[in-house]
């Protein structure tokens, strides 16, 4: 394959994957969208107007960064893990792995897919974010590269776990048991500085509480950890997950008999 | 390379252990040459499907290698996969998407434009009867065009070697009949078929050579012409007019009496057809019709894969 057939590839990939969330978009778009409107409206409303300021912050433009990176993390993971599982489980995977697709391709097709969906859904959310709270970004650079990274990472996530997943059990459990206790866990609610200290160094052991607050940072300015800290840490893990997810795709692990 | 001069398929000493021990394939060799009908039979779990998964790189080997005109699929795999199609024996595409969008997107993952694959997805499934189709769910499609739509994707990027695995399992018999006509038609267009399929009577039609494949070894690499050579006996059914209340005594030949109305009788090679109906004539016994008991090729198959069973058996005792 040349440059542009690979280049094809991955379009094919990537168009298929944003057509494939768009479809079911009542499972996809809508209901990340209804919960974060319930977060603003409990947290940030209703009992952040009893709670007064974060950090320094009116709660609801405290949480406002944590909820949407949470719509990040969750959407870009659960678009890789159920749309790698289902063409595994439909043994559709087959036609790519049929295909002189290389591997590598593959791989970007289906990351360039679910950081299409957590970063539309982060979108969205940042707009209803506005709705609720009054808030503009401190440092754009800082905000943009954070999200794209954490939504790398967290894609390379899904399809790693997609890879193991022999059964639909495999691909809620680690969304449910994992990412769900590390992100409510992760600063999105509240700063770290109101721990103790053992639970504030355990706390440091989250790699979410990371990228909440270089997104926070990003966007408010304030920050429980130093962001540097948090790219280096971004980075690391991503090009960690994308060798990994790399060579089980070239091993052929659980797609290959 | 000249790949003009290869074999579509060279299959040399491949051998497959799944984890857990299972020896599907005991280190086989295969030539196919370029523009054949080739049919790889077997019974059931005799290693067809994993040497298939093993040609389109499905299925892991152990050993051994596999060139396909004359391109490893180790080394240039990249090449080797833009001159096989596959067609699968399980259904494997996305059921909730659109038989139109399945090829386009099969097409893409070769490479091809989306503009040439529109119109090759239109050649294809006008040609297989699924243009009326394009824009169902596959979901929603008739088992028999399922099967075409699998054939319409393998064919998407024009391959020269097209690997079918029972691509009429469960088909109607008039379906089936029209494609076997379209295969016909695109292997006399010069497309290499290798064909794996239950249905003998489709191989001896279809197929120029044949390979059967037991135990994960080939017992048998030859054409059709002279393995149906290697026929011995036939058995025929006489079908009679006249009501047969006892067995025909035909001598020299062994007679079994089926109903009142038909006999099968075993001919063999040296033997004549004619002294049979001569014999039955002179018992005032009227034939009405006459037909081969079963196909001639069924009768080898079983006669081959039974051998191989008897020798199984034998190393296992020996050892």
């Amino acid at each position: 394959m040349n440059s542009y057939q690979k280049w094809i590839a991955f379009e094919t990939i990537l168009r298929r994957e944003i057509r494939r969330f768009m479809r079911i978009w009542p499972q996809t778009l809508l209901p990340p969208v209804i919960t974060i409107i319930l977060y603003f409206v409990i947290f940030g409303q209703l009992i952040g107007s009893r709670i007064g300021t974060m950090s320094g912050l009116p709660y609801i433009q405290f949480v406002a960064p944590g909820l949407i990176m949470m719509s990040v993390i969750t959407n870009s993971y659960s678009n890789v893990v159920s749309s790698f599982f289902g063409s595994k489980f439909q043994r559709n995977i087959e036609e790519l792995l049929v295909s002189p697709t290389p591997n590598w391709i593959i791989l970007l097709g289906y990351i360039a897919g679910g950081m299409c969906r957590g970063l539309g859904v982060g979108a969205i959310v940042t707009l209803l974010a506005l709705y609720f709270a009054d808030f503009s970004i401190h440092n754009w650079p800082i905000t943009l590269a954070i999200v794209l990274m954490t939504s790398l990472m967290f894609s390379l996530a899904g399809l790693i776990n997609a890879i193991f997943a022999a059964n639909f059990d495999d691909i809620s459990i680690i969304p449910t048991f994992v990412l769900t206790p590390l992100t409510y866990l992760g600063g999105v609610f509240y700063s770290i500085e109101l721990l103790g200290e053992f639970w504030r160094n355990l706390s440091m052991l989250n790699p979410v509480l990371y990228m909440v607050n270089a997104f926070r940072f990003g966007i408010a300015g304030i920050t429980d950890i130093n962001v540097a800290w948090s790219f280096a840490m971004v980075g690391f893990f991503s090009v960690l997950l994308f060798f990994f997810a790399l060579h089980l795709l070239e091993r052929g692990s659980r797609l290959r008999s | 390379m000249d790949s003009i001069t290869q074999p579509a398929l060279a299959i040399s000493q491949l051998s497959k252990t799944y984890e857990g021990g299972f020896i599907a394939l005991k280190g086989i060799d295969l030539d196919v040459a370029q523009g054949d009908f080739f049919a790889l039979l077997g019974p059931n779990g005799a290693g067809k499907s994993t040497t298939i998964g093993i040609i389109c790189s499905l299925v892991r080997k152990t050993g051994g290698s596999v060139s396909i005109f004359g391109y490893d699929i180790d080394q240039d795999f990249s090449t080797a996969k833009q001159y096989i199609g596959v067609v699968p024996q399980e259904f494997n595409f996305n059921q909730f998407e659109k038989p139109i969008d399945i090829l386009v997107a099969q097409a893409g993952y070769f490479g091809i434009k989306a503009d040439l694959a529109l119109q090759r997805a239109e050649k294809y499934l006008r040609q297989l009867g699924l243009w009326e189709k394009r824009n169902d769910l596959s979901r929603n499609l008739s088992g028999g065009m399922k099967r075409r739509l699998m054939i319409a994707r393998a064919l998407i990027h024009e391959p020269k070697l097209l690997v079918l695995d029972e691509p009429t399992a469960g088909v109607d018999i008039e379906l089936r009949r029209s494609m076997w006509e379209f295969l016909k038609e695109i292997n006399a267009q010069g497309t290499t078929i290798i064909l794996t399929t239950h249905y003998l009577e489709e191989a001896e039609s279809l197929c120029r050579n044949i390979a059967i494949i037991d135990h994960g070894s080939i017992v048998q690499n030859t054409s059709i012409k002279a393995l149906l050579k290697q026929l011995d006996r036939e058995t025929f059914v006489f079908d009679s007019a006249t009501l047969l209340t006892e067995t025909p005594v035909l001598e020299g030949y062994s007679v079994t009496l089926v109903d009142s109305h038909s006999i099968e009788v075993e001919v063999h090679k040296s033997q004549s057809i004619n002294e049979v109906f001569d014999s039955l004539n002179e018992q005032n016994i009227k034939v009405v019709s006459m037909r081969n008991k079963t196909n001639r090729l069924e009768e080898l198959f079983f006669d081959l894969v039974d051998k191989n069973l008897i020798q199984s058996a034998a190393e296992v005792d020996h050892e």
